[in-house]
């Protein structure tokens, strides 16, 4: 009798503690939102923030995240592939893969703010790309690349054995096997893990604090001239972002509506994490269906 | 019959050229990715050497003694009290304080989240937590800061005595950011336990508790263990939402509700207002450098941790 009471005492704590989880994300998110979400609104998203009075947006800020996110991405993408790859297919079991593996082990777990700094020290200062969405974008690669490499080698390593083999049985070549059998059946769950690392491109704000830059220029969106200053689209200009953003105005805001600005910052970031998680998995299934030949054999 | 047999002569080139093509064809896929696998490297050597030559330059340059950077408990960078001293070890016992409550915190709710959802109600209980962990480990840590700032320092506050900010404040928030990480190495290392071992224990008749206290619990230990290192290492690495609830006080506190600060924390604020080269400027690169090698033997547990799961 005694072991059944103690079973039902104990799973009744395990569900508790599990329900509580779920009950502080249901809490999280709808504190966000309740706070935030009245806060949204078109000129909030578009208009450039007030450092002393109220009624700033975050128009810069938003714009920032999302160029530096594609800037990210396009520099990571292609090399961590190859990386991923070479892991995957070409990395023979042994004393050399082993130290790669390493490599990418200990690169993944370097706290964000010891790459922000080398950031600083090597491509703000040596190289002297300064303060801007470049230097931004290259820690970003640094700190989202192992991710990136260990995505694609997990979806390069399960793509079933046969695949391969019916390649090799075509007399074809192994990079021709990997670029054209391997690729389009990994590619749903690359685009999968890509777009769920992107969405923590979004809310890093410490490695970005020393390279892309606490502040932005006054921007005018009609200059699309790459290299203008004001233009939104110069990569070389310094770019604060969302995260950023947040993290500056609750530490040393002094706007009279900073609480609110901040709750409506926050909200925006949570519901771009969403929209991306959502992304992924649709993304991820689409790509599976039109990728494989799943939907031309049936 | 002549045409058939014509065919596949036709249809192949010839050997040697076909040959040639699949070298051309290996040697740009085998260049292509090796020089990628090369920049890894060489971008980890290049950050090791950086922060390495910036942080040791405190004590070689700069004379700071190893000793009272380590040990010593007085920061005043600037010299306000005569000669600035440099004494880290408020901030190394601010960072190793928040990431062991956090994991402290953390543990018993990742546990008990990957048991529910693996042994418990494996069906509905992973579709309804597993989206809660990915969720979770999504939020910015910005906005962990911004709700620890609004809700959790108020709470703290209120209910005990002290400002709110501190190392309790600091070690909520980091709990609820590393509950992910912990929880879904827990749930790998549970579902691919083998079948056997728990039916065994049920045809002996021990209870379900019986079973995971004596049986799954024990076997997926180390997993477990890794999991909480992995946790431990992103917490302490952790700047921003931690920066923002502790209040950043250079001394040790005397209290959980007392404000104090982390080795980040103190980077985060101070490397803007520095001018690179002087001594102060390079006492935050040698903080850098403790958590550089903080991650180290964060990696090297976690490696040490795994070998002995393999066995």
């Amino acid at each position: 009798m005694k072991a059944k009471l103690t079973d039902k005492i104990a799973t009744f704590f395990i569900v508790a503690f599990a329900l509580l989880i779920v009950a502080v994300l249901a809490g999280l998110i709808g504190f966000i939102l309740v706070r935030g979400l009245n806060h949204i609104s078109w000129s909030f998203l578009t208009s450039a923030p007030q450092t002393i009075r109220a009624g700033g947006g975050i128009g810069p800020q938003l714009f920032n995240s999302l160029f530096l996110l594609v800037l990210t991405l396009i520099i990571t993408i292609p090399l961590g592939l190859g990386a991923g790859i070479y892991m995957a297919e070409y990395a023979k079991p042994g004393k050399i893969t082993g130290a790669i593996r390493l490599v990418v082990e200990v690169l993944s777990s370097f706290p964000s703010i010891v790459v922000g700094l080398f950031g600083l020290l090597l491509i703000v200062n040596t190289f002297g790309f300064g303060f801007s969405l470049f230097s931004g974008a290259l820690v970003l690669t640094i700190f989202n690349l192992p991710l990136m490499v260990r995505i694609t080698e997990q979806a390069f390593r399960s793509v079933p054995k046969e695949q391969k083999e019916a390649g090799l049985a075509l007399g074809l070549s192994k990079w021709k096997i990997i670029s054209s059998v391997l690729f389009p059946v990994a590619l749903p769950s690359i685009v999968t893990g890509t777009v769920l690392a992107a969405g923590r491109v979004f809310g890093e704000a410490a490695a970005l604090l020393f390279t892309a830059g606490m502040s932005t220029p006054r921007l005018d969106f009609t200059n699309w001239n790459p290299l203008s200053p004001t233009s939104p689209i110069n990569p070389f200009r310094p770019a604060e972002t969302l995260a950023v953003h947040i993290w500056k105005i609750n530490s040393e805001g002094i706007a009279p509506d900073a609480a609110q600005i901040a709750a409506g910052a926050s909200a925006v970031l949570v519901i771009l994490v969403l929209v991306f998680n959502l992304l992924a998995r649709w993304l991820g299934g689409v790509l599976y269906k039109a990728m494989t030949a799943s939907k031309r054999m049936g | 019959m002549k045409a058939i047999d014509e065919r596949p002569v036709q249809a192949q080139p010839a050997p040697a050229k076909r040959l040639k093509k699949h070298h051309a064809e290996d040697l740009v896929g085998r260049s292509y990715t090796s020089i990628c696998v090369a920049l890894l490297i060489v971008i980890i050597i290049s950050i090791v050497y950086f922060v390495a030559s910036k942080g040791l330059a405190t004590f070689i340059r700069d004379g700071v003694s190893l000793g009272d950077f380590l040990f010593g408990t007085t920061w005043d960078p600037e010299g306000n009290q005569g000669e600035p001293v440099f004494g880290v070890l408020p901030f190394i016992f601010g960072s190793f304080a928040t990431s062991l409550l956090a994991a402290l915190i953390a543990s018993p709710l990742s546990i008990c989240a990957s048991l529910f959802m693996t042994e418990i109600v494996p069906g509905w209980g992973k579709k309804l937590l597993q989206p809660v962990i990915e969720l979770l480990a999504g939020i910015p840590s910005v906005v962990y800061g911004f709700i620890g700032l609004t809700v959790v320092v108020p709470f703290l506050r209120d209910v005990f005595p002290g400002q709110g900010i501190g190392i309790a404040a600091g070690a909520l928030v980091l709990s609820v950011m590393i509950l992910p990480t912990i929880t879904s190495v827990a749930v790998d290392a549970l579902s691919s336990l083998p079948r056997g071992l728990k039916e065994s224990s049920f045809a002996l008749g021990a209870t379900r508790w019986q079973t995971i206290s004596r049986v799954i619990l024990p076997t997926v230990l180390p997993s477990i263990l890794t999991g909480i290192v992995l946790g431990m290492a992103r917490a302490f690495g952790e700047a921003l939402a931690v920066q923002m609830v502790i209040g950043n006080a250079p001394h040790i506190p005397r209290s959980l509700f007392e404000s104090a600060s982390t080795l980040t924390s103190v980077i985060t604020l101070d490397m803007g207002n520095t001018v690179m080269g002087t001594v102060h400027s390079n006492a935050l690169w040698s903080m850098a450098l403790a958590l550089m090698f903080m991650t180290f033997i964060f990696v090297v547990i976690v490696r040490l941790l795994e070998r002995r799961h393999r066995i």
